[in-house]
């Protein structure tokens, strides 16, 4: 097996993504709140009640605590209702705001998440829909509908966990700074100290998850993609006995995978400990230097400065700095909450900005452009006939009546700048004639019919469509004008009849059922479980490739498009149905021009004529009988002397 | 279910023990440290009501030292025990995967139909990594979060029973909250999976036939699908999250309610209106003890609304891995396969036992070694049915299948598939070289082996042509070679194996007539007692076969040469005149020339 066996897919590719990830985050930020201003602000005006709720809160417990020891010393009176009840009932007040608080933030974020998310997948879906082919070329299906399913959901905890954790941590953290500035700075220098090392820790666990993370996505690329493979090839695997070695293979890859996610799950499950267990450290040392400020009474804190000024009557200062102990123990336990929840958030982060990379990636995709000025229109120049429309710089406009007339001048054309497939390709079909493509794969038969549509553009000459160089041409008139039936037959989900139906949406259940009749797919569709009412899944999966194509013929002969386009479109039905459709094709193609690429020479052999490619040149010219009077390739392949390939 | 699951877990269970065990530890200490703090903070108190006149220093030490060797130990632990969970549960993943794709390597034919390789992908991934996660939540947590409770309440009853009874109440409370809200939210969880996977199916779609819509224009309607797809997944997310977006407020909030009343109650102990042993510096630590009791309620909540979500990952893990092969093993197996005979007694054929479609029926057929054999008929005639039962992919319904004169149910499958080698319609080729994939005939064939199966198949003169001959790396699928190339490196593949018996299922149709009669007549040269099965769409491939089987609608409909069945049967005949005769006519009217522009 190669090396390059298989592709990652969908997870995180390395190193691409490092850039400008600020830029990015404000982008994404902007996206998500700028809609949503009001609401945002009181996502904002809530957390910071809520979180100031919760500091203040915890500040009464040593208001609270103090006035106890001194009730229990005698000092104070036992009357609760003097300090200690007034400030349990302030409490209350506080917690109930700050659950109402925080309740209402969670609820209104929800709601702001949620509709990002489906605008954003709506606008990315939509965005997609008019990109041009050579990106879906570009990319792999898996990748494209990775962005959104994980990178859209990376986005979610983003946007509902993270960025109010952040918020309200930053506020938390502020707060509780005052509380702890107040009450001792001497306690706080080892809170801040501490708090440096559960940093530095952090920092240190965080990035070898986060770089173990990326390792571990990538094995995990790595083995869908060989699951993939294989899976797809399994029958072959059977019918050679090779299960051995796809077991081992497999063993492998899966071995693999396990030690990047042992190594990647590791940092990750030991941060939270770390953290936990340094607070815990902070928790004892803070207690201990709370002691020894009292032992020796040498306190800045604000609060200290407070009580010598305002306690004349010298309130037990040891009370006091009991009390003051105690608070600031729940103070640093506050004061160090907030940074582990947010270190807690840091895959999240990494893994969102990525994912929003790649979205923005393909949202900043330039759209295929929309063509030229020319539409198409229907019974407005000749009644019941259809015309192009040119407006003209006066407002009025002049009409050509469609005739299917379809020039090819000096046509050269390459998927990439560098490498060319087509070379100077020139022809023409008249109205009503029926033009064949033969040659081999990779021989620009497929491509040609692509060029007319304009599911990309040429590099240098000319097409003309009624004399209109299709650049000029409304591109989705353009495409309405024209009927395709693809290699590869693709359904929809959905009904039978729909799928006829796809081909012209205001057609009648009379017009598709006699498209299908005309097709020969009548015959099958009846005999399905419900007719032309049955489902369709899974790119109708429940149905032979043959049958698939009958369908897909039925959809374009619904179209009623004066171009036809049938790229290997009988390909997969035998040679006894195709000759039983024969009548229904004659029938579609009828007065229309037809664009035909076969495999099958019987399929071409009535053409007005056959043009045979290779390596991008029309090499032979001209209908069946005059080809094969020439005697060249046409006539070899005709004959069996060479192979199509 | 689970149990299936589980012994999966193998040599990773006494991480997957450990790590409960340690997580405890480390849940333990996190009581004991705020325990030991009521006992510095109690000697300031003390000290405060003059109780005592100064600070005990060794006591101080004693607990401050207690407690940091407790952080530390605790902070061993932790790391320990995280390391223990990632190492159990991706470990325990790992297995899953292998045991299903072991399994899925035993699958049988009918097996395989049943599963998309979409599906297998998803299995083997996704629900993987959900039932992983699962796994690791319940290892660290579901054992940690009730050990963290319990002790919570113990400590707390040694400070005082009344304030422990508090506790329990409003951990009751509180998981009842959570368990209602749980209830609720699942099943709008469940429907908003399903939703995904419509959006998903949606997204396939769209870019599977992106060229279709392009075509007719659609891009609107597509457009329309995803606002709906995506919608509906609004919908049962902002149902479920509402729901998880009450319950977090609402375990805050009997968190503050707590508290209230520790304070209040713990105020009337200390001035004696209640009966109570409450010090004004345990109340710190008994909030701190509610936090943790009402966290761990939470956490397991958390826990098994995760484990309860995965059920459907589990249940698809599950299908993977109890299937079990349609094709049981023979007691006594047969290991060689004497010739290459070939026989049809009477075979019934369909593809599900309940099904009512009969795919093929009252088949009777002998196959003498070195015999070359034809099969025509139309699509959906039972050609590869046929052909499908003698390397034994599936089991008859009725009759018997015998090669060598030996029913292929007593073979041992290797040796059986080894000796009938079957060329599939929908062929695959992996990615590696050329020389790789054709080794999967034969691992141990020489260079000139090779060489010579590819000459047979007319395959060595395009490969010598291939930048690198047969090192040339074929890509994933065999993309870097045509679908005639592609076809006769198959061929040869199989020809590798030397097998007694070939089939060629349509194999040679994106081969031309000319080569394709060379490889058959090659065929006939250099393996004369192979027996050759061609099952082809044209008639020019089997035209001179010793006997040509023509089917439809799953019987045989007339067997015999090329002569006899132009003469017998009507459908060879109609075949035979769509693709030769046909040829003959001409366009019914001269057409004028078109397209020509003469260079």
């Amino acid at each position: 097996m190669s090396k390059e066996m298989a592709t990652p897919r969908g997870g995180v590719k390395g190193g691409k993504h490092a850039k400008a990830p600020s830029k990015t985050l404000k982008r994404l930020l902007k996206y998500a709140f700028s809609r949503n201003k009001v609401a945002t602000a009181f996502v904002v005006f809530f957390v910071l009640i809520a979180s100031v709720a919760n500091v203040t809160a915890a500040s009464r417990v040593s208001v609270i605590v103090d006035e106890l020891i001194l009730i229990g010393k005698g000092e104070a009176s036992p009357d609760l209702w003097n300090v200690i009840y007034p400030n349990v009932i302030l409490m209350g007040s506080i917690y109930l705001a700050g659950s109402v608080a925080s309740f209402a933030y969670n609820i209104i974020m929800m709601y702001i998440a949620q509709g990002t998310l489906k605008k954003m997948r709506d606008e990315m879906f939509a965005k997609m829909q008019y990109l041009p082919l050579k990106y879906f070329d570009g990319h792999t299906h898996g990748d494209l509908m990775s962005l959104y399913t994980n990178d859209v959901d990376t986005m979610r905890q983003l946007l509902t966990q993270t960025i109010p954790q952040i918020i309200s941590s930053a506020i938390t953290l502020v707060a509780v700074f005052v509380f702890m500035v107040i009450y001792s700075v001497t306690m706080l220098l080892v809170v801040i100290a501490v708090l440096a090392g559960i940093v530095f820790a952090t920092k240190h666990i965080g990035s070898r998850s986060a770089k173990n993370y990326l390792i571990h996505q990538k094995a995990l690329g790595n083995l869908n993609g060989y699951v993939e493979e294989m899976t797809e090839g399994q029958k072959v695997i059977k019918v050679f006995c090779h299960e051995q070695k796809a077991r081992e293979q497999f063993k492998a890859v899966n071995d693999e995978l396990n030690e990047a996610g042992r190594k990647a799950n590791s940092y990750a499950f030991i941060l939270g400990p770390v953290n936990n267990n340094l607070g815990y450290l902070q928790y004892v040392l803070v207690a201990l230097v709370g002691i020894l400020v009292m032992a020796f009474g040498n306190e800045t804190g604000l609060l200290s400065i407070y009580c010598s000024v305002m306690n004349a009557e010298k309130v037990n200062r040891v009370a006091l700095v009991a009390g003051m102990v105690v608070s600031f123990l729940m103070f640093s336990r506050q004061f160090n909450m907030p940074v582990m929840q947010v270190s807690q958030q840091f895959n999240a982060i990494v893994m969102a900005l990525a994912g929003a990379e790649r979205i923005f990636e393909m949202v900043d995709t330039a759209p295929e452009d929309k063509g030229g000025e020319i539409t198409l229109t229907y019974g407005e120049y000749e009644a019941k006939k259809w015309a192009w429309k040119k407006p003209l710089p006066d407002g009025s406009a002049e009409y050509v009546p469609l005739m299917g007339d379809i020039r090819f001048n000096n046509v050269v054309f390459g998927y990439t700048d560098e490498k060319v497939i087509l070379k100077n390709i020139s022809l023409y079909a008249k109205p009503g004639q029926k033009i064949a493509f033969v040659g081999s794969t990779g021989a620009g038969k497929t491509t040609i019919t692509n060029l007319i549509n304009r599911f990309y553009d040429i590099q240098s000459g000319e097409i003309t469509y009624d004399g209109i160089d299709v650049k000029q041409i409304k591109k989705d008139d353009l495409r309405k004008s024209l009927g395709v039936v693809l290699q590869d037959t693709h359904l929809f989900t959905g009904t039978v009849m729909d799928n006829i139906r796809y081909g012209r949406l205001n057609a009648t259940d009379e017009e598709c059922i006699k498209a299908a009749k005309l097709a020969n797919a009548d015959f099958f569709i009846t005999h399905l479980p419900e007719g032309y009412d049955t489902m369709l899944k899974g790119d109708g999966a429940n149905l032979s490739q043959g049958q698939r194509q009958l369908l897909a013929i039925a959809r374009a002969m619904v179209s009623e498009c004066p171009v036809l386009i049938l790229d290997e479109a009988t390909s997969s039905i035998d040679t006894r149905t195709e000759k039983l459709i024969e009548q229904g094709m004659d029938k579609l193609m009828e007065g229309r021009t037809v664009f035909v690429i076969a495999h099958r020479l019987s399929t071409v052999r009535n053409s007005h004529a056959i043009m045979v490619l290779e390596h991008g040149e029309i090499i032979e010219r001209g209908d069946h009988e005059q080809l094969i009077a020439q005697k060249g390739k046409y006539y070899n392949l005709y004959t069996g002397a060479f192979e199509l390939e | 279910m689970i149990k299936t699951l589980l012994k999966s877990v193998r040599e990773y269970k006494v991480p997957s023990i450990l790590c409960p065990i340690v997580m405890v530890g480390e849940a333990v200490m996190e009581i004991i440290i705020p325990f030991f703090m009521t006992r510095i903070v109690g000697q300031l108190e003390m000290l405060a009501k003059a109780e005592i006149q100064s600070l005990d220093i060794g006591q101080i030490a004693l607990w401050s030292s207690l407690m940091i060797v407790c952080a530390v130990f605790a902070l061993v632990c932790g790391v320990w025990g995280g390391k223990l969970a990632a190492k159990a549960s991706c470990g325990f993943a790992h297995n899953l995967r292998e045991d299903m794709y072991n399994n899925i390597q035993s699958y049988s034919f009918a097996n395989i139909d049943n599963y998309s390789t979409a599906s297998l992908i998803t299995r083997i991934t996704t629900d993987v990594t959900n039932v992983q996660n699962a796994y690791q939540m319940s290892i660290r947590m579901l054992v940690r979060a009730p050990v963290l409770f319990i002790a919570s309440i113990i400590m707390t009853s040694v400070i005082e029973p009344k304030m422990a009874l508090v506790f329990a109440c409003a951990a009751i409370t509180l998981g009842a909250v959570v368990a209602v809200c749980m209830f609720k939210v699942v099943p709008y969880f469940r429907t908003m999976f399903k939703k995904y996977d419509d959006l998903n199916s949606v997204v396939q779609e769209d870019l599977t036939a992106i060229r279709v819509v392009k075509s007719y224009v659609r891009e609107e309607r597509e457009i329309g699908k995803m606002k709906n797809a995506s919608g509906e997944v609004y919908k049962y997310s902002v149902k479920a999250e509402r729901i998880l977006t009450v319950m977090m407020p609402c375990a805050t909030l009997v968190m503050f309610i707590v508290n209230i009343v520790i304070l209040t109650l713990g105020s009337n102990m200390v001035n004696g209106t209640i009966a109570g042993n409450v010090q004004a510096s345990q109340i710190q630590t008994l909030i701190q003890y509610s936090a943790q009791i009402l966290s761990g309620v939470i956490m397991v909540a958390m826990c098994l609304n995760f484990i309860s979500l995965s059920k459907g990952s589990m249940d698809r893990i599950c299908e993977v891995l109890n299937e079990k092969t349609t094709l049981p093993k023979p007691e006594k197996p047969v290991f060689e396969v004497k010739n290459g005979s070939v026989d049809f007694e009477n075979v019934n054929f369909a593809y599900s036992q309940k099904s009512e479609k009969v795919v093929l029926s009252g088949i009777n057929l002998h196959i003498a070694e070195g015999e070359t054999v034809g099969i025509i008929g139309a699509t959906g005639s039972g050609k590869t049915s046929l052909v499908s039962l003698i390397p034994r992919l599936y089991d008859v319904v009725g009759g018997s299948v015998k090669v060598g004169g030996v029913d292929v149910k007593n073979y041992d499958m290797d040796a059986l598939r080894n000796n009938v080698a079957m060329v599939l319609q929908k062929n695959v080729l992996f990615s590696g070289t050329v020389a790789e994939n054709l080794r999967w005939g034969n691992e141990n064939a020489t260079d000139e082996e090779l060489c010579r199966a590819a000459k047979q198949a007319c395959a060595d003169e395009f490969i010598q042509a291939l930048p690198g001959g047969y090192d040339y790396d074929l890509g994933q699928g065999g993309v870097n070679v045509s679908g005639g190339q592609k076809q006769r490196l198959c061929i040869a593949r199989a020809l590798l194996k030397n097998p007694k018996v070939i089939i060629f299922d349509d194999s040679t149709s994106a081969v031309d007539t000319k080569t394709d009669a060379q490889i058959r007549s090659s065929l006939a040269k250099y393996a004369p007692h192979t027996t050759k099965i061609i099952i082809a769409q044209r008639i020019a491939s089997v035209q001179d076969a010793d006997k040509i089987i023509v089917l439809d609608k799953g019987k045989i409909s007339g067997a015999g040469t090329h002569d006899e069945l132009i003469k017998s049967n009507a459908i060879y005949r109609e075949v035979y005149e769509s693709q030769v005769k046909g040829g003959e006519e001409q366009p019914a009217e001269s057409l004028t020339k078109g397209g020509g522009e003469n260079e």
